[in-house]
């Protein structure tokens, strides 16, 4: 079970050309920004066509030019958290969380709804509008949102960089917990090298469009595969 | 107030109501195909919504009289099949500001769907919803303000409609005289009581509707 990707494409004179695969574990696609992370993200999610190549989950194809499998996003199991979180700023948090259980029964989304709340956290703000609750809080409620249908896995993307550091170290630990309980595999963008080696159990590094190592974040740390690698590691390790 | 201005004003209303709903179910529909789709032919629909922007009223409804006319290419059959024909009825009246007011609904309409942010959208895909139910649930209530502020210009439009309405409709007291054309008749007529009386209260009440339509544009979306 996982998540295999193998993936081309090309957009105004960029080229990205990405292929790995992961099981159920947490993978953080680390680089700089411009080296095609979030537009990874994207295609894997469906929201961006590759131009060739195969996307997998759980053995079941989601794209392949090949035999001409496209699946739209909503055919895909994914929970995806944006970078500016996209909270539907006309409803509550409650109508945020509900928006994300479709397909299940009137009960069952108000149960999974309650428990959400309660685990994330959350509990008490439904009636609350986006831009009433702090940043960690709509952090909580795009994640609930996020996970409420049980997704096959989950795509982050940067979606803590709006954050201060201590709330950044707390959503962290958050993330790791629920993590215990949803063991699906996680694809999280970032170009926070700290938040990186603490988070994957799994580094994929980008550059200029293309996969340059991967690996368990010592490998990485210990063995840098190219320049490239050795560059973006060394500039923040003292932080780690 | 005697009661031939009564009638133009309550025929004005009623004209500029019924055109609205048109220019509303068409004017939406357009603007979310402009909006939201990429296909074929797009730059020329565009066009052809904008050109009763630009266009002089005579040519709007001189084509509507090519088109609709007992002789027209679909009026002819409509009279064959009917006996009836929309040239000078009430209903001539309706399909003129029809066409002059949907370019304000597609433009305004186009504008608020446009700016409704890509995420949100993408969100919703994300999240299993199609994309009709996003259209309903996360699209239409972010563009609400501009999409009423758009049915609101129209409506003030479609109640100025002169030209288009005189060539089609005719000016007939009692029948076919919405406001405007009593305007002029009263003008012309020199009965200058009447048209100051009928001008004063037609600019008041254009006037309130595009105060609403800033307020509603003004305060965001």
């Amino acid at each position: 079970m996982g998540l295999s990707i193998n993936i081309k494409k090309r957009v105004n004179g960029f080229k990205l050309d990405a292929q790995w695969r992961i099981n159920d574990e947490l993978a953080v696609l680390f680089g700089y920004s411009g080296a095609g992370k979030s537009m990874t993200l994207r295609m894997i999610a469906g929201l961006m066509k590759p131009d060739e190549g195969e996307i997998l989950l759980n053995g079941k194809p989601l794209f392949n030019r090949a035999a001409a499998i496209d699946l739209p996003p909503q055919a895909r199991s994914f929970g995806y958290v944006f970078q500016d979180l996209a909270l539907f700023p006309h409803m509550t948090v409650r109508g945020n969380i509900l928006y994300g259980a479709h397909g299940l029964s009137k009960n069952e989304r108000e149960l999974r709804c309650r428990d959400m709340m309660e685990r994330f956290t959350i509990a008490g703000m439904e009636k609350k509008f986006p831009h009433e609750i702090s940043g960690g809080q709509k952090q909580r409620v795009a994640l609930a949102r996020a996970l409420i249908r049980r997704p096959d896995a989950l795509l982050l993307d940067e979606p803590f960089s709006a954050l201060d550091a201590p709330l950044r170290s707390e959503m962290r630990n958050f993330l790791k917990e629920i993590r215990r309980e949803f063991p699906i595999p996680v694809v999280l963008v970032t170009h926070d090298l700290a938040e990186a080696v603490a988070l994957a159990d799994r580094l994929i590094i980008m550059a200029h469009g293309r996969v340059v190592q991967t690996g368990t974040a010592s490998e990485v740390l210990n063995s840098p595969s190219c320049p490239e690698v050795e560059l973006l590691v060394n500039t923040k390790v003292v932080w780690v | 107030m005697d009661s031939s201005l009564l009638f133009s004003l309550r025929l004005s209303l009623q004209v500029a109501a019924v055109a609205t709903l048109f220019v509303v179910i068409a004017g939406l529909s357009a603007a979310f195909l402009l909006a939201r789709k990429n296909f074929p032919g797009k730059e020329l629909l565009d066009m052809v919504l904008t050109l009763p922007l630009v266009l002089p009223p005579t040519v709007i409804g001189y084509y509507l009289i090519v088109l609709f006319g007992r002789n027209g290419l679909l009026g002819a059959y409509l009279y064959a099949w009917t006996g009836w024909s929309v040239m000078f009825t009430w209903y001539a009246a309706v399909l003129a500001s029809f066409v002059v007011a949907l370019p304000l609904m597609v433009k305004t309409a186009r504008a608020a769907i446009e700016s409704v942010d890509e995420n949100l959208i993408n969100a919703s895909y994300t999240l299993g919803h199609s994309e009709w139910w996003t259209a309903f649930k996360v699209i239409l209530p972010l563009a609400g303000k501009g999409i009423i502020a758009g049915a609101i210009l129209s409506f003030a439009r479609a109640m100025g409609e002169f030209g288009a309405t005189l060539m089609l409709a005719g000016n007939l007291p009692g029948k076919t005289n919405t406001m405007p054309l009593a305007i002029y008749s009263a003008a012309a007529s020199g009965d200058r009581s009447e048209a100051n009386t009928m001008v004063l209260l037609f600019t008041l009440i254009s006037g309130l509707f595009l105060y609403m339509a800033n307020r509603l544009t003004k305060r965001g979306i």
